[in-house]
């Protein structure tokens, strides 16, 4: 082997080991950015959380204290509002796709869906304000659910309808050679073999909307008290934080930190929940 | 069940055709429906919505710079400019960072730590978007202002990029978040994408000779590249929507400014930060109307991204 | 099925709406007033159990919601102009709660004491034709101050604000260069500067911003501990802002119209702090729930007798007796 060979070898090994270092690097670096914000989030978060923000409601801003139980309780409500009305329709239509859609209107169905999964959060909110609050003339909780429930559907419907396609073939012919028509077969099998992977894309999709903040700014509001009725503007975590951690007041940047944890917790431990539920690896529809 | 099959079993097409299956079908039909009417619903209120604006200024909308609530004048330029540019700002930082970080998931990490490290990406991938805002305006923001953007200046303020006072917030720091936010959906779409990749090419690539790193970076990268370049879109179509990080740390500058260190504003935010409070018919409509803007972005990146996804992978819209 | 979807969204709505009990309500607007309201309403619901929800989303979200009706009242610096008046479907009253100032705050590392402000340095810099501290128009007026020469850093709000109305309408006055480029108005083109929304998104950025000046309500700074300037006032004098200085502006004014309606920038009054302002409830002529018009009525009422022992307190101004009064008859009007 002649030297010039073996240079040009040396290089291209050389360059081997710094690429393939430099993609681990790169991998390392993303997902230390998750423990650096996880990290922070429980320091600031554990700092200022204590039993008064779970059962006391806000005060005025420039008094110390108070807590954001009703922020809390009206994100529940909020999310259980979408989860009504968002995850039968999108389980239903989930169904429609993996089992009954002609191609063509099944693809159709499909890439509306996934449009309706990319407006993005804020137009939704615009959408929900219109034709929900403008036309009741209050701002509301139901506003704010049904504006999240527009985000819940597409994410429902999609997820249900990949968990059913990946219902072994067997399955479903089995139930069908045994003379079991088409609506039996999906109810009492093909439905209950997927139903880890549809609670798992249920649990993932509420909690990706329970983070959300653009769609509730104009419809839930915001509400320094509980709120008692379903037609009464709502105060959520989200909404929140975005106020706490834009305001001036010390105190109440305490408070955006605590509602952050709070929240991201509740939010990790849906994800991790869900995921431990169908443990099929690491990928997920997105 | 079993021995009522049995007996049905001659008739069971015409049957089930005109019984429970064609039912199912309708009921379940009604709700897939749903999804296109509320998806209309979401276009028609936009449409109906930007009526004034758009019969007014026509697509000079798209085009003029001024956004004067005082006198009535509306332009999208210095929004879509900004959304633009942060997002683009965003992809300049994560797809490197991403690209790099699938590579090492799909062809160097033991499947256990990738598994593992994946999940941890689409964890991140899962934070809220207004906490990733309140960190910014505690912890980047600062840094942007105290250390970064006054280096910047110091090094390039030669060029109009890095001119101005550091505020903190602006477009470069609205393009740091929205890279943090964009690399999990480049990440976990492009390892897949990646994955996907017959071993055949590697093992090919590999008997003639090439190391590793020319194998994955002549031959699987570019078999894949479909899908990476759809996951880049997906990411972009994240940044070009995202609304509360950026509206904490944009700096609320309706105005078109060459350097990156300087305050702007984004469709997304300025829709968050006005709509609830333009009283004016005009401002209002000009809300909307950007609304409207952004839901068309965004369709076209989402419908490019599909596309590409379903030509590497055979995901996507096509099939489940 | 849209329409299935949505009539089925309306019953639902409207059972809802019939458990809901009329003592409680929704108001929204101005930033400006939003502690005292906040302290108010607290306050009333522990009096009467009238439970009054305030959500302060800017001046101009205030008359935008009223006139939507998604709320009971609104609130709002600014006195509505006749063609937004026109707009709505019930008239609406004026109903000035407390005086207030806008003041200039600043964060200038190394400066402590108060700065003072003349007209044309506060025009010039929102202009953007000062744009260091040390430029001596600003200098000139603080001798023995040692300002650095470093970029000014504006911060204005970036949400249609009573705030930015009163900051804009006093510039319009003193300075005729902004009245012809800028003009005064809730939400303007500002020619520099960084947005903050609300006035928590301007104190929020200024404290946070090393050399940053911004205008927000007296009481934002005082609670936040911030530096703010005195301002040279139309007579040539320097005022500090505070709530005797603000009470002398009302004062110059000789009468008050009928509606309420009014600026008190720039007043004459040899004491009076020229940023000042009524600050409005706007609350409708004619309120169909007899429950709801009487929960309003009797806040009114108890804002402008008991409630304005607490705004000096908070460092608002209250009315003048005699503005008070007249409002006091006004509630009369409410159908």
């Amino acid at each position: 082997m002649s030297t010039k060979t073996s240079a040009r070898n040396q290089r291209r090994n050389a360059v081997n080991n710094v690429m393939l270092t430099l993609t681990a690097v790169c991998a390392f670096l993303t997902v230390s950015t998750l423990f650096l914000i996880l990290s922070y989030l429980v320091y600031n978060g554990g700092k200022s959380v204590s039993l008064d923000f779970f059962t006391k409601l806000p005060l005025a801003p420039g008094q110390e204290g108070g807590g954001m139980a009703n922020a809390i309780l009206g994100s529940a409500v909020i999310i259980l509002l979408a989860s009504v009305i968002g995850l039968p329709i999108g389980f239903f239509a989930g169904i429609y796709l993996a089992e009954f859609s002609p191609k063509k209107l099944g693809f159709v169905i499909r890439y509306t869906a996934d449009l309706l999964n990319g407006i993005p959060s804020i137009v939704i909110g615009i959408v929900a304000w219109t034709v929900i609050v403008k036309p009741l003339h209050q701002f509301s909780a139901l506003a704010g659910g049904f504006a999240l429930s527009l985000m819940l559907i597409p994410i429902t419907a999609r997820g249900t309808e990949q968990f059913l396609l990946e219902v072994p073939r067997t399955m479903r012919e089995g139930a069908l050679a045994l003379g079991a028509p088409m609506w039996l077969t999906v109810a009492s099998v093909i439905v209950p073999a997927a139903r880890k992977g549809i609670m798992t894309s249920m649990i993932l999709g509420v909690a990706r909307i329970s983070g959300e903040t653009a769609p509730l700014l104009f419809t839930a509001l915001g509400n320094n008290f509980w709120s008692t009725s379903l037609n009464q503007p709502t105060a959520s975590l989200p909404v929140m934080i975005f106020t706490h951690a834009t305001a001036p007041y010390e105190d109440w940047h305490r408070q955006a930190w605590a509602a952050g944890l709070v929240l991201l917790g509740l939010v990790l431990i849906a994800n991790i929940t869900a995921r431990a539920i169908v443990s099929r690896g690491a990928s997920l529809p997105k | 069940m079993a021995t009522h099959a049995a007996i049905v079993r001659p008739t069971i097409k015409t049957k089930s055709r005109l019984g429970g299956d064609e039912l199912a079908k309708a009921f379940t039909f009604l709700f897939a429906a749903l999804i296109i009417a509320l998806t209309l619903l979401v276009v028609w209120q936009l449409w109906l919505g930007s009526t004034p604006t758009r019969e007014k200024f026509g697509f000079t909308f798209l085009t003029s710079q001024l956004w004067n609530p005082v006198t009535d004048e509306f332009g999208a330029l210095p929004f879509i400019y900004g959304t633009v540019l942060t997002s683009l700002l965003a992809l300049l930082i994560s797809v490197p960072l991403g690209v790099g970080a699938a590579i090492y998931l799909s062809e160097l990490a033991l499947p256990k730590l990738s598994n593992s490290l994946t999940f941890l990406v689409e964890l991140l991938a899962a934070v809220p978007s207004v906490i990733f805002g309140l960190l910014a305006i505690f912890t980047l923001v600062p840094l942007m202002r105290d250390y970064v953007q006054p280096g910047l200046k110091q090094a390039f303020g030669f060029s109009p990029l890095f001119t101005g006072p550091a505020f903190g917030v602006g477009y470069l720091t609205a393009g740091i978040i929205l890279a943090v936010m964009t690399f999990p959906f480049i990440i976990s779409v492009s390892r897949e994408a990646l994955m996907a990749v017959p071993r055949e090419q590697r093992e090919a690539a590999l008997a003639l000779g090439a190391t590793k790193w020319e194998s994955t970076w002549q031959i699987v990268v570019p078999f894949a590249r479909l899908g990476i370049m759809g996951s880049v879109f997906l990411g972009l179509a994240r940044a070009l929507g995202e609304t509360m990080a950026v509206t904490m740390v944009i700096g609320n500058d309706p105005k078109i400014h060459a350097s990156l260190i300087s305050p702007g504003y984004t469709i997304a935010a300025v829709v968050a930060n006005e709509f609830t409070e333009a009283s004016g018919q005009m401002h209002a409509s000009a809300l909307v109307e950007l609304g409207l803007v952004l839901f068309a972005l965004t369709m076209v990146i989402n419908g490019l991204a599909q596309v590409m996804i379903v030509l590497t992978t055979g995901k996507g819209s096509a099939k489940a | 099925m849209k329409t299935i979807h949505f009539t089925g969204f309306l019953a639902l709505t409207a059972l809802c709406a019939a458990s809901a009990s009329a003592q409680s309500l929704t108001a929204a607007g101005a930033t400006f007033p939003a502690p005292i309201y906040q302290k108010w309403f607290g306050e009333f619901k522990t009096k009467t159990g009238v439970q009054v929800n305030y959500q302060d989303i800017g001046s101009g979200a205030g008359i935008k919601q009223l006139t939507e009706g998604t709320v009971d009242f609104g609130a709002s610096d600014v006195p509505m102009t006749d063609e937004q008046l026109s707009k709505l479907k019930v008239k609406a009253l004026h109903f000035p709660s407390v005086l207030g100032a806008v003041v200039m705050t600043y964060n200038i590392p190394g400066v402590t004491g108060s700065l003072t402000f003349t007209p044309e340095a506060i025009a010039g810099i929102y202009l953007g034709t000062i744009t260091k501290w040390n430029d001596p128009k600003i200098a000139g007026a603080n001798a023995g101050v040692k300002l650095p020469a470093n970029d000014i850093v504006v911060v204005h709000r970036s949400d249609g604000s009573g705030t930015s109305f009163v900051f804009t309408d006093y510039l319009s006055k003193v300075s005729p260069d902004w009245k012809s480029k800028v003009g005064a108005a809730a939400a303007v083109s500002w020619p520099v500067g960084l947005g903050g929304k609300g006035s928590d998104g301007v104190a929020g950025t200024v404290k946070q911003t090393p050399n940053s000046i911004g205008y927000v309500e007296l009481l934002f700074a005082v609670n936040n501990k911030m530096s703010f300037g005195n301002v040279k006032n139309a007579s040539g004098e320097v005022i500090t802002p505070s709530v005797a200085s603000v009470t002398e502006a009302a004062a110059a004014m000789k009468e008050m119209p009928a509606d309420f309606r009014v600026s008190i920038t720039n007043s004459p009054g040899k004491k009076a702090y020229p940023i000042s302002t009524f600050t409005y409830l706007l609350i409708p002529s004619q309120i169909q729930d007899a429950a709801k018009r009487k929960a309003i009525t009797d806040f009114l009422t108890w804002m402008l007798k008991d409630g304005q022992k607490e705004a000096a307190g908070l460092s608002y101004a209250p009315l003048p007796k005699a503005v008070a009064d007249k409002e006091l008859k006004q509630i009369a009007t409410i159908k």
